[in-house]
């Protein structure tokens, strides 16, 4: 289980979570807005009878929300509370063995700040991130 | 002692219900030592627990049992099957006799000593008949002892299952569904509905538990401070949420003390007012509809609202003004405020000015609300609401920006339409003001503070009444009503949190999320006053007369030690200031305030404290300090006074409350201050304006005048004997005026009309300022 990451996109950018915070992935229809959230909290949705904070994972990085907003989330338990964080796609659940290294280049601020590493996978280099630090939202708005 | 009592019978019962298999293990095989020691384990307790309540007949008989089983540990004595029948038959008696005393009734009669002497070696035969009649009536249990966690699980599985109803419903009414579905659907709707009622009762507790330690407390306090207090309980089989009775607790007893070190008087005091020697406080609880309603009232002198009124401007709590518009319904109310007491005296038990307030937060945080009926030399009455339980409330869902948000009922006042009669709404600045039945509330309209990009109608809106739980008053509009709903409300993530306007959220059966508004943090938000922002809005802005009315003073000691009263109306507010704020400058003493230094009066050397209070006294125009030691009160000062021999600060004296004090006289104080340099300021000529009610002459000739080097003064502010020039409008009432006084006539129409008059066009700025400046000088050479 602590090898099993889902892979999912923010941003266009693939990125890997690991699957112990993840509860579900689900599909959001519609959200009730925030009036006053910071910019990264897209709203309230109702899952299974639960109501989920929804984060934008763009907006959370500090970058810009696509034109059309993602409809897909993940969904995850921090302190009690139910996040849904959506996401651009998700590509696979995956069982990666190695061990993550640390990131060896600079990163722009908002993705730096939710890295924990690389992970290697067939080749391929995937960005482990932090999904609670990315509910946390830019640092800009938690100072 | 109730307390310990039924926490010693769900124990022994407990104990009992674990012991049963035990026994019988024992009964097949007396030799076996574990049970044997678990046996005189459960005795050994039930005695010792015993001894202590004072409960004679099961310390005997576990006595007896404990006597007999240490033999039996000890190899003194060997286990047969009587013997062993014997002690079981003692465990059982000590079972009847604790539901017996669970129930309140008597202890069954029956012959313990049989008991007893069937355990004697002696003794088996004849007890024989006796163990059989106790060994039929073991009671059955009726009740089982369950860990709160679990009731709380079970409470929150059930908020969850009545959600997940609410969004089956909502399923169900978008698809045409089968009689025999919609019979189904409903059955499970009532169970639900009959679960959450069951689970909800299981967390109920009788209001007694937190009654029962009042007597005690009340007979200490009483005690301590030499009065006699007798104490009514009224109502303790109520039942509400056993959370809510923790979070009432420390309120409640706060206000028993209160009431007997402030309400009830010393027993010589009541003689005197014919009162009973011993107070009477009463606490009672009832249950109306789904809240609890608790009264603690008392016959005692109630609180002196002049005083605390007199407290709360002293203190800063409310400006002058609002304290004058205050309704005599909202003054006790005042002690709601955080610092403020009338006790002069800080006692052990109360009078820290810490209490109320903080009563009154922890009664409005749980969703509930707290008034005070107060009965001057007669007595108080608070009363306490809270919901049953905390998880459900009862909300009003109103739309904003095609958006629904719920807002607890409890903080809701009223609830009307924008067109409704009783209303009137005005523009102020940026701001709007609701009039609703002459009372005035900061109106808000929720879109707004949301800064939601909807567009807000111009009517057919609708105003929510609001009152915040730190006591301001206001207004909310929205677009539309939808509906009374009891809501199962659930916490807010922290980011939603972070906004400071939202205190839950919910899921109704719309599917959609929706968030409880929190009351008081739209009012921190849109920046409505904490203090009782209403009153000071009632004084029409634009009104000037209301200045010069009412003789509403505020009476201080200043730094002689001298009382002093001084208008209400010139005084904008108390403040206190860090001493190293004080310098001497420019040849007088002077305080910085928000980056300006402003003259200070009243005082003539430094002060020797570390801060000082003082008055801020404004005039319209210029703001001066006066420096004073303490406020005493807000009183209404004789309007016949003494006069002063001299012109000065002081006008003169009058007597208060039997004891003279003196009255400043504001216009001398500004006189001499509205220059940077007094002295110049004295030289200057005194202008009156004769018609101190036209508004033209206070806000429009005044200035100018000012501004031409003049000092100004009103007809009735100073002695038309001092002027050096003085201004009338010709359509004034003429005057009885000094002859060698030089009078200017103004005329508000234009020259042609007045050829021949020597009166001046009003807005022939250089015909008036000649006019001004040639008979100045005519007179004063």
């Amino acid at each position: 289980m602590e090898k099993l990451y889902l892979v999912a996109t923010i941003a266009g950018q693939p990125v890997a979570i690991p699957a112990a915070v993840v509860d579900s992935v689900v599909d959001i229809a519609r959200l009730s807005p925030v009036p006053l959230a910071a910019p990264h909290i897209a709203g309230l949705a109702a899952v299974r009878s639960r109501v989920l904070t929804i984060v934008c994972g763009e907006r959370a990085l500090g970058l810009k929300a696509s034109a059309r907003r993602p409809t897909r989330a993940v969904v995850m338990d921090v302190d009690g509370h139910r996040y849904g964080l959506l996401v651009g796609a998700i590509e696979d659940a995956r069982i990666i063995e190695d061990d993550p290294h640390p990131v060896p280049m600079r990163l722009a601020a908002g993705w730096a700040r939710v890295a924990v590493g690389l992970l290697d996978f067939e080749g391929e280099s995937l960005l482990l991130i932090d999904p609670v630090r990315l509910i946390s939202g830019p640092l800009e708005i938690a100072a | 002692m109730d307390d310990l009592l039924s926490e010693f019978i769900a124990e022994t019962r407990d104990t009992l219900e674990a012991l049963s298999g035990e026994v019988i293990a024992w009964e097949a095989d007396p030799h076996d030592r574990g049970r044997l020691d678990s046996i005189f384990r459960f005795v050994h307790t039930v005695k010792g627990s015993c001894g202590f309540l004072d409960l004679p007949r099961f310390e005997r008989l576990s006595h007896a049992a404990e006597d007999v089983l240490s033999d039996l540990r000890a190899n003194r004595r060997q286990p047969d099957t009587a013997l062993v029948s014997a002690v079981l038959a003692i465990i059982d008696r000590i079972g009847e006799l604790t539901e017996a005393l669970d129930a309140g009734e008597p202890l069954p009669d029956s012959d313990d000593n049989l008991l007893i002497a069937a355990l004697s070696e002696e003794g088996k035969p004849a007890a024989a008949s006796a163990l059989h009649a106790a060994m039929a009536k073991r009671a059955p249990t009726r009740s089982i002892r369950v860990p709160l966690d679990l009731l709380d699980q079970m409470m929150s599985g059930v908020s969850d299952m009545v959600l997940a109803r609410n969004e089956l419903s909502r399923q169900l009414r978008g698809v045409a569904i089968d009689p025999g579905i919609e019979g189904a659907f409903d059955r499970l709707s009532n169970c639900v509905a009959e679960m959450r009622d069951a689970i909800s009762r299981t967390r109920m507790q009788r209001i007694d538990k937190l009654f029962s330690a009042l007597p005690r407390t009340v007979r200490d306090i009483a005690t301590e401070l030499g009065k006699a207090v007798t104490l009514e309980i009224e109502g303790a089989d109520v039942e509400l949420d056993r959370e809510m009775i923790e979070l009432i607790r420390d309120p409640l007893v706060h206000m028993v003390r209160n009431a007997i070190d402030h309400g009830i008087e010393a027993p010589d005091e009541r003689a005197r007012r014919g009162k009973p020697a011993a107070g009477r406080l009463s606490v009672s609880a009832r249950q109306s509809g789904n809240q609890i309603v608790i009264e603690v009232s008392d016959d005692g002198r109630g609180i002196d609202e002049d005083k605390l009124l007199g407290r709360a401007v002293g203190s800063g709590i409310i400006s002058m003004q609002a304290a004058d518009a205050l309704p005599p319904s909202a003054r006790a109310a005042l002690i709601f405020n955080p610092g403020l007491t009338t006790s002069d005296h800080v006692s052990a038990i109360s009078g820290r000015g810490v209490g109320m307030d903080v009563v009154k937060s922890n009664i409005e945080r749980i969703g509930g609300a707290i008034e005070i009926d107060n009965r001057p030399r007669l007595g108080l009455r608070l009363t306490i609401r809270v919901p049953l339980t905390l998880t459900i409330i009862a909300a009003l869902t109103v739309t904003a920006g095609e958006q629904n948000f719920a807002i607890p009922r409890s903080a809701i006042d009223e609830i009307m339409h924008d067109g409704s009669e009783a209303l009137r709404i005005e523009n102020v600045g940026d701001a709007r003001i609701a009039t609703i039945r002459g009372r005035a509330l900061p109106l808000l309209d929720l879109e707004t503070v949301l800064e939601m990009e909807a567009p807000i109608a111009d009517q057919g809106r609708t105003l929510v009444v609001l009152r915040a739980a730190n006591g301001s008053r206001y207004a909310l509009g929205v677009a539309t009503v939808q509906d009374h709903e009891e809501l199962v409300i659930k916490p807010v993530s922290p980011a939603v949190m972070a906004t400071g306007v939202y205190a839950g959220e919910t899921l109704p059966d719309s599917g959609m999320p929706m968030l409880l508004l929190d009351i008081g943090g739209i009012a921190d938000r849109a920046g409505v006053d904490t203090d009782t922002a209403a009153p000071a809005l009632a004084i029409p802005a634009n009104d000037t007369e209301e200045i010069e009315e009412g003789a509403s003073t505020l009476l201080f000691q200043d730094f002689r030690g001298v009382r002093c009263g001084i208008r209400l109306s010139v005084i904008e507010r108390l403040e206190e200031v860090p001493a190293d704020r004080v310098s001497h400058s420019a040849g007088q003493l002077r305080v910085a305030i928000d980056d300006r230094l402003l003259p200070l009066l009243g005082i003539d050397r430094m002060p020797g404290t570390k801060s000082m209070k003082i008055l801020r006294l404004t005039d319209g125009t210029t703001e001066l300090a006066y420096a004073i030691q303490e406020v005493i009160d807000i009183v209404s000062f004789p309007i016949v006074i003494e006069q002063a021999g001299a012109p000065g600060p002081v006008a003169g004296a009058a007597l208060v409350d039997g004891e003279p004090a003196e009255l400043l006289d504001p216009h001398w104080l500004f006189a001499n201050q509205t220059s940077v340099a007094p002295l110049v300021a004295r030289q200057a000529p005194l202008c009156l304006l004769l018609d101190s009610n036209d508004r033209w002459m206070r806000e429009i000739l005044r200035p100018l005048v000012e501004s031409a080097g003049y000092r100004v003064a009103f007809a009735g502010e100073a002695e038309s004997m001092e002027a050096d020039v003085m201004i009338a409008s010709t359509n004034a009432q003429p005057l009885p005026l000094p002859e060698n006084t030089p009078l200017i006539r103004l005329r508000a129409d234009r020259p042609i009309s007045h050829v021949g008059d020597d009166s001046i066009y009003r807005y022939d700025r250089p015909g008036l300022l000649a006019a001004l400046q040639t008979r100045v000088s005519a007179r004063r050479a």
